[in-house]
């Protein structure tokens, strides 16, 4: 006799799977929420012309003065570890995309947001909003100064913790480009734990969420340096898996 | 040599502080309201969702979450549009998923490959001078949503 397993009461963090490639599993069930929003019907295919659409194209009206610094955006300077964030958004030949809007969004250095929904116990930031944006320049290039966020708790399964992350969002050039991810940071113990960056099935994929600490670009008696490219593939499913490394 | 595309990751609850700092759902100020609600697969509203449109025809873009209104949302775009792409965002969606909504009964490729009922859930309905287009990511009246 079988016995139907719900697979939403089961473990959060299911084992590798390298035939997702850079697929994230979109109703990976060990991310609670999947549940109720993700479509269950096969999705519809679209002709060739609208694959190939261009996206919207932002000027420099998009962009405030200082929004790339997030540290410079009050009167006084948040607390926390100073860091810098840039690299490269590349389309999947390598090309870069100049002038495309990357707009990013994180936690204060306690692990809260300033957001009415964040009930965390942890201390707001006068000095913090956590939100930056710029445009890439030559070479596809962005670069952010802030401070590193904190982790928090949040209520997915019992003791869940988010990974130290910066939320990211990226146009590019084509419609289909659009991308929204999160960028966390190099040997963070929470990795095997979080469901949200495990939805990335295949473990060479995960890697190219996580920034690669660059020692060059860390400025003495300032700041440490991040660095993470961001490639816009062909968008989610569908997407050719990873060649086995 | 094609490079890996770097994974998707949920917008999450917080993605306005970051995403709604201006009013950006005006895609054409003078044109016609374009209103709905976005609607899990319970049938609730999701009030930590975002929706974007973009007119392709106009090239205009617009942006509206779903909190302000406990999962509605409330666009202007152009009068003469026929059809605008969508992208629905949410938390519990780690990719967002792409639909489109048409303004009125269209003539295109994609119209033509739709049954009846798909069609149905992809027409805006007009309400007075405003047009009605509800999202809904489950169940019998599921909204079709498209490969990316």
């Amino acid at each position: 006799m079988s016995v139907a397993v719900d697979p939403y009461e089961g473990p959060v963090v299911l084992g590798d799977d390298p035939s997702f490639g850079p697929e994230v599993q979109v109703d990976y069930p060990g991310y609670r929420s999947t549940r109720w929003r993700v479509p269950k019907r096969p999705l519809v295919t679209l002709p060739e012309e609208l694959m190939a659409l261009d996206g919207p194209v932002f000027g420099e009206d998009a962009i405030d003065e200082l929004d790339n610094d997030l540290t410079r955006r009050h009167e006084g300077e948040p607390l926390g570890e100073r860091i810098t964030v840039s690299g490269r958004v590349l389309d999947e030949d390598g090309r870069p995309l100049r002038g495309t809007l990357v707009e990013i969004w994180q936690a204060n250095a306690a692990g809260r947001y300033r957001h009415e929904v964040d009930q965390h116990p942890a201390p707001l930031d006068p000095n913090f909003s956590g939100a930056g944006r710029c445009l890439t320049g030559d070479e596809g290039r962005y670069r952010f100064t802030t401070i590193k966020p904190g982790s928090y708790p949040w209520r997915n399964h019992p003791n869940a913790w988010r990974p130290n992350h910066i939320h990211f969002s990226v146009f590019g050039r084509l419609f289909r480009q659009r991308l929204v991810t999160q960028m966390y940071f190099p040997g963070d113990p929470l990795f095997a734990y979080d469901p949200i960056f495990n939805s990335v099935r295949d473990p060479e994929a995960r890697k190219l969420l996580i920034a690669r600490f660059d020692l060059e670009t860390t400025v003495p008696e300032w700041s440490l340096a991040y660095e993470w490219d961001i490639v816009l593939g062909r968008g989610g499913r569908g997407t050719t898996p990873l060649e086995p490394q | 040599m094609s490079l890996p595309g770097t994974p998707s990751q949920t917008v999450g609850p917080f993605y306005s502080i970051g995403l709604c700092r201006r009013e950006d759902n005006e895609l054409d100020p003078n044109g016609v309201e374009l209103r709905g609600t976005l609607y899990d697969g319970k049938g609730e509203p999701v009030p930590d969702g975002m929706i974007e449109l973009w007119d392709a025809a106009s090239a205009t873009w617009g942006r509206c979450g779903t909190a302000e209104e406990a999962g509605g949302f409330r666009f202007r775009v152009p009068r003469d549009a026929a059809v605008l792409e969508v992208l629905v965002f949410s938390r519990g969606m780690l990719q967002h998923e792409r639909t489109r909504v048409y303004l009125r009964a269209g003539d295109d490729e994609v119209w033509r490959a739709l049954d009846d009922a798909q069609r149905a859930r992809l027409l805006a309905q007009r309400d007075g001078d405003a047009l009605v287009f509800d999202i809904r990511m489950q169940g019998e009246d599921a909204t079709v949503f498209f490969e990316q």
